[in-house]
This record gives structure tokens, sequence and C-alpha cells, in this order.
């Protein structure tokens, strides 16, 4: 009956902690990488969207800015037209202008001066066109019934939208009206609307920016870099822009435009900045890349960390409990074996007692038997063998009982302080008759103040109780057992040599093994060393034997000094 | 084999009862008693050489008890402990107070006779000693009164 498990059940039991230890690291790695990522993953996030957010709004306040500023001179350049105009207008009268000579020197002069202006044109009060220099013919239309004509006489001054007009192509004009006299009379320009638009372009940033200027309508007033023409519309929505509002819009292919606009002051024109976000933002994308390069590397890193040692320490714990598994089984099996044991003692001593008398009783019965009147008894052979075997079952059960309270005695471990000298002593105080009946001298050579030692006591000394008297018994009559005991390595060490006949070589390596004995048969059970080395191993320590055929035998132990716990 | 006297103390009496015959077959002068308080009672009024005790008793004394006890009033007496309850324990104790042996049951009488007579040339052998001891003093201090035949004087050796 063997106490362990079935193969079985263990099998099913290792599958079972395998899949729980399996389970356990993935609960804690999962529970770690939680802990860990989320902060700072969201650190990540935050940061990130922080500074998107921040760049983002320095773009915006860029684009604003540049608005206004080119709103404002937008607002200069129209102002400047304005102005050389109304002061071309004061310096010459109506009849002067009207003369094409004049009028043409007078175009001819403000490009020189300044430039930009495509015709010239004077127009009565009635709206006569009365003189005109450029490359169109609109000598003699009447704009009377216009409606910049109607603002322009009562205003005195006017900006138009761009428009096709009589031309039948894209233009603005700017007007002045001169009171002469009792007459007001009107200098209106063309202005070059190619110049105008590179003018306003200017305020563009980068590959994909754009500068231009649509009216209360939203249509373009300048030529746009993409996606629409003068006069058309821009899709876009004035009344949205306020004073530097930033307007998102998304366009077909997916990209995000911002849009700055500002009011133009002379006319209702708005002024619109456009850029494409994902190039304003590269800079910071290219940031954003890195952060993301590094926060990636920074999980892997703590990924590998996080699986690296929960892998150590879960198979650290999960060794710790299946050593302490093992040694809970050592135990359980000792603890059951000790029970064992304990009830063979209590047994052993038990039929001793009664073996005794039968042992006594048959004796008697062989002493009676050899009277006169028992010899003459036709059975006395009879009697005087059974009584004969009776005395030898006798022998051969206590032979059986002693072997078993020695295993008994192997079963019961218990640990107290252990001097060594003194169990040394104490064993050759028991084997000094023995020696002395044989005339064998034993001899100590004990190294004072030992230290002191956990361990079985009891155990040790049938330890050295069995060393000593195999000595003895190999040197049978006259001869010298000497024990000596010494502090080598960390190791108390005590060796029993003896001067006997020593012990062949063949037999020097089976010495240790159960049932092998070199004596008589019957008086050896050939169990003793086996106990010993047992007994010797479970203590941790190691018992050797060196011998010479001839030179006797030398048995060394060596105990681990493993130092008494403190009470 | 010397004639000597034997005290057997054990509580098994069918074993005590048949040991004192054999041994008495074996022309030794042999009594036996079946608790340490009988011996020590008997051990009062007469002398043994060599006494036989059982470890385990029922009664007050055990074997060890017994044993102190008897040493006190008849020193030399050699005791060779015979158990069914063979500890380690109590061998070693018995050996360090001072006991001849420590046997097992069941022991056979041949194996044990030997030992008795062991214990009574050695119980003999001390004897003498003390006696010369005390004639020598007798010789130099001839008003000294001893008692030759008791043991009550031990020699500071």
């Amino acid at each position: 009956m063997s106490p362990r498990p079935s193969d079985g059940t263990q099998l099913k039991k290792s599958e079972i902690s395998l899949t729980m230890y399996r389970r356990l690291r993935l609960n804690i790695i999962l529970l770690i990488l939680l802990i860990s990522l989320t902060p700072f993953l969201l650190l990540g996030g935050i940061i990130s969207h922080e500074y998107a957010f921040m760049f983002r709004n320095g773009l915006e306040k860029q684009i604003k800015y540049r608005a206004r500023v080119q709103a404002n001179s937008v607002d200069l350049y129209l102002k400047g037209r304005a102005a050389i105009l109304s002061g071309m207008a004061d310096l010459h009268t109506m009849n002067s202008l009207v003369e094409e000579e004049g009028l043409a020197r007078l175009l001819e002069i403000i490009n020189i001066r300044s430039g930009g202006f495509v015709d010239l044109g004077v127009i009565d009060d009635k709206g006569e066109h009365l003189a005109y220099v450029g490359p169109y013919n609109l000598q003699g239309l009447n704009y009377y019934n216009q409606d910049w004509f109607a603002e322009v006489m009562s205003k005195g001054f006017y900006i138009s939208d761009v428009y096709m007009g009589y031309r039948k192509i894209p233009h603005y004009i700017i007007a002045v009206r001169r009171r002469e006299n009792q007459h007001a009379w009107i200098l209106r320009a063309t202005i070059d609307s190619d110049a105008f638009n590179l003018f306003v372009r200017e305020a563009k940033v980068g590959e994909t920016g754009d500068a231009f200027i649509i009216n209360r309508e939203g249509r373009f007033q300048t030529q746009p870099r993409f996606h629409g023409a003068i006069l058309g519309e821009s899709g876009l929505n004035p009344s949205l822009f306020g004073e530097g509002t930033v307007i998102d819009r998304r366009t077909e292919d997916d990209k995000t435009i911002l849009l700055a606009g500002s009011w133009l002051k002379n006319t209702d024109w708005l002024l619109v900045i456009t850029q494409d976000a994902a190039e304003g933002m590269s800079a910071f994308l290219k940031t954003r890349n890195a952060q993301r390069i590094y926060m990636g590397i920074g999980c892997c890193a703590i990924l590998l960390v996080t699986i690296f040692t929960t892998h150590l320490s879960v198979r650290r714990l999960e060794k710790t409990y299946q050593r302490r598994g093992e040694f809970n089984a050592k135990l359980l099996q000792a603890d059951k074996l000790a029970a064992l044991g304990k009830m063979a003692a209590g047994i052993a001593h038990e039929v001793n007692n009664p073996l005794a008398v039968i042992g006594e009783k048959a004796g008697w019965m062989e002493d009676l038997l050899e009277e006169e009147e028992f010899r003459g008894s036709p059975n006395y052979q009879e009697y005087k063998t059974s009584l004969e075997k009776i005395s030898l079952h006798v022998e051969r059960a206590r032979k059986i009982i002693y072997n078993m309270l020695s295993y008994a005695r192997k079963m019961e471990p218990h640990l107290e302080d252990i001097n060594v000298n003194d169990v040394v002593n104490q064993t050759v105080t028991f084997l000094d008759n023995l020696a002395r009946i044989n005339n064998i001298k034993l001899e100590t050579d004990l190294q004072p103040e030992l230290p002191i030692i956990a361990g079985d006591q009891a155990k040790l000394q049938q330890v050295f109780l069995n060393l000593i008297n195999n000595a003895m018994d190999a040197i049978g009559k006259d001869g010298r057992v000497q024990v000596r005991t010494g502090n080598e390595n960390a190791h108390i060490t005590v060796d029993i040599r003896d001067d006997g006949p020593g012990i062949p070589k063949a037999m020097q390596r089976k010495i240790f093994d159960p049932f092998f004995t070199t004596k008589q048969t019957g008086k050896g059970t050939g169990l003793g060393l086996w106990i010993c080395f047992d007994i010797i191993q479970n203590m941790g320590g190691t018992i050797r034997l060196e011998s010479a055929e001839g030179e006797g035998s030398t048995f060394s132990v060596a105990l681990p000094i493993v130092p008494p716990q403190k009470k | 084999m010397e004639n000597f006297r034997v005290l057997v103390v054990d509580d098994e009496t069918d074993f005590l009862e048949t040991i004192i015959k054999r041994l008495k077959k074996r022309d030794l002068e042999a009594e036996g008693v079946s608790s340490g308080e009988a011996a020590v009672e008997l051990m009062k009024e007469r002398r043994f050489d060599v006494v036989l005790m059982d470890i385990k008793m029922p009664g007050g004394m055990d074997g060890i008890e017994a044993f102190r006890a008897l040493k006190v009033l008849q020193p030399l007496t050699e005791v060779i402990f015979l158990t069914g309850h063979a500890t380690l324990e109590s061998s070693v104790e018995g050996m360090k107070l001072g006991a001849f042996d420590y046997l097992i049951k069941p022991v056979k009488l041949d194996d044990l006779l030997p030992k008795l007579a062991e214990a009574f040339r050695k119980k003999n052998a001390h004897e003498q000693k003390i006696k010369n001891y005390k004639i020598q003093q007798l010789i130099r201090h001839p008003a000294s009164i001893f008692d030759l035949e008791k043991d009550d004087f031990l020699p500071n050796e």
C-alpha cells in the first residue's frame, strides 16, 4: 500500500495548478499594465491634446493677425488710389480734363507715380461719359441710372465691387466727385485687377495658403489661387466673420482649411486668409509623431518589464509552493510512518514479555527433560526437538521485534540541542563493557568546544552505537577503536577508526545497501549501516568509508552545523 | 559455576517463577520478588551479589528507582537490567547510573548465565579490594574497628 496519490491524481493536480499559475500570471500582468499604462497614456493624450490646442490657437492668432494686417494694407492701397484721384480732380477743371490729351497725360502721370490704373474717365453730373482714356471704348456711355453714380454724387467717394459692366471683364472702379462752381463732375478710374489680385495675395502663407477678397454676397472680388474664379461663389457666408473670426472649413479631399477674415474699412469687402491646417500644423505633427514614438517605446518597455518581472516572480512563487508541497507531503509521510512506528514499537514491547515467558518455560522444560525419569521416555527425542524448535522461534521472533523497534526509532524525528562530544561519550560508556570483555581499547580524541547543533540525539546515538559496535565486531578480540571529533568546513566530523581486517574493495560499494551484511548469518540483519546512512542523510550530513584490507576501516561522518533555534 | 546469590525483580510472575527455578537448578541461590518496593525491603535483610532488574513495573517504584534505592543499601551489588520495554533513553540512563549491563527480553539463559557470573566476579573483585584496603588500614592503625564482612566502606581511590 502506498500512501502517495496515484500518478493520475498527481497529473491532474499539476494541470490544475498550471492553469492556476497561468491565470495568476495573466491577471498580474493585466493589472500592472492597467495601473501603469492608463496614467501614462492619459498623460500623453492630455499633453498631446493641450499642445495641439495651443498650437492651433497660435496658428489661428497668426492668420487672424495676417488678415487684419493685410486688410489694413488693402485699405491703405485703396485709400491711396482714391487720394490720388481726389488730388488730381482737385487740381484740374473738368474742361481741362475733357480734352483727351490732358486726361491721357494725367493717367500717364499717376501710373508713373503709383501704378495700377487701367483707365480714366470724366463723367458730368448728368451721367454722360465726357472723356475717356484707356483700352476700352466707353466714351459716350451714360451712367446716370447706375447705382454707383448716385452714390458717388451723394457721398463724393466710391469704390465699387468687382463687376463685369459694359466691358464684360471683371473690374472695379474708384470714383471721386469734384464740385466746380454750380456743377459737379466725377473722375473715375478702373483699377488693374491683376495687380490688385497680386497685392492681395501677398498675404498668403505657405504652399497651400491663399488670400482673397469676397463681397457681402460671398462672391470673389479677387482671383483665388485655388477653386473658384473672380465673381464666382466662394461658398463662404461673410456674416459668420466678425472682426477676426476664424472658422474651419472642410474641403472634398478631407482637408481642414483654416479661414480668417477681416472687413475692409472703405468698402464692404472681406479679406480672407486661408491656410491648410495640415500644413500649418506640420511642426506640431512632427512633434506629435515623435511623442507617439517615445510613448510607443515606453509602452513596449513597460510591457516587457511587466511580463518579465511577473514571469519571474510567479515562477519563484510556483517553485516555493512546489517545494512546500513536496515538504508537506514528506512531512505527512513521515508523520504516518512515525505513527505506524509508534504502534509497532508498542506492540513489540508488549510481545517481548510473553515471548520471554515462552522462552523461559521452554528452557525449564528442557532442563527437566534432562532428569532420569524423562530420559527413559520413548518420546524423549521428540520432546527435546520440539523444545529446541520453540527456543529457536522465540529467538527468531526476538530478532524481528528488534528490527521493528529499530525501524520505529528511525521514524521518530525530534529536534533537540546536541553536543556531539556528549553523544560520543555516552555511546562509548554504553559500549565500554563490551570492549573490555573483548580486550578492545575504546579510545576517544574529542575536540573541545564543538558547536551545539540541532538534531535528533537518539538517532545520532544510534548511528554512533552502530558504527562503534560494527568496528568492534570487525576486530573481534584484541584491538583498538578510535573515535575522533573535529570541526572542519562548517561541518562537525566524527571519525570512527578500527584496526580490524578492513573491508574488501568490492564490498565497499555495497556496504550502505539494505540487507547487505558481512556478518555471519543470523548475527546481522544488514540494516544497521543502511539506517545510519539514512539518518545522517536526513540530518543533511554525509557518511563515508575508507578502508584497505589488512589496515582497518574508518567511517567518517560529517554533520552540517545547524545552529539550534532560539527558544 | 560459583555459587552466588541472585535476586530477580520482575512483575511477570510466570517469567519470575520459571527463571528462579532454572537458576536454582544451576545451583545458584536465587530469590524472586515482583516489585521494586519488595526488592528494597528484601535487601534490607539479605545480601545479594547480583540483581536482575526489570524496568517497567507497576506500583510506585520502577526499576530505575529501585536501582537507586538498593545501591544505597548494598553499594557493591551489581545490577543487570532485563526488560521487554527497551528504549535507548532508559538503557543510557541505566548505564550512566552504573548498571553492569542492559539486556532485552527474551534472553537465552545460556547467554544470561555468563553475564551473571561476570557481574559476580566484578563484585567479588571489588569486595576483595576493599577487604585488602581495610586489612592494610588495620595493620597501620590497629585501634580502628572494621567489620570486614560489611561493605559499608568505600576507599577513596
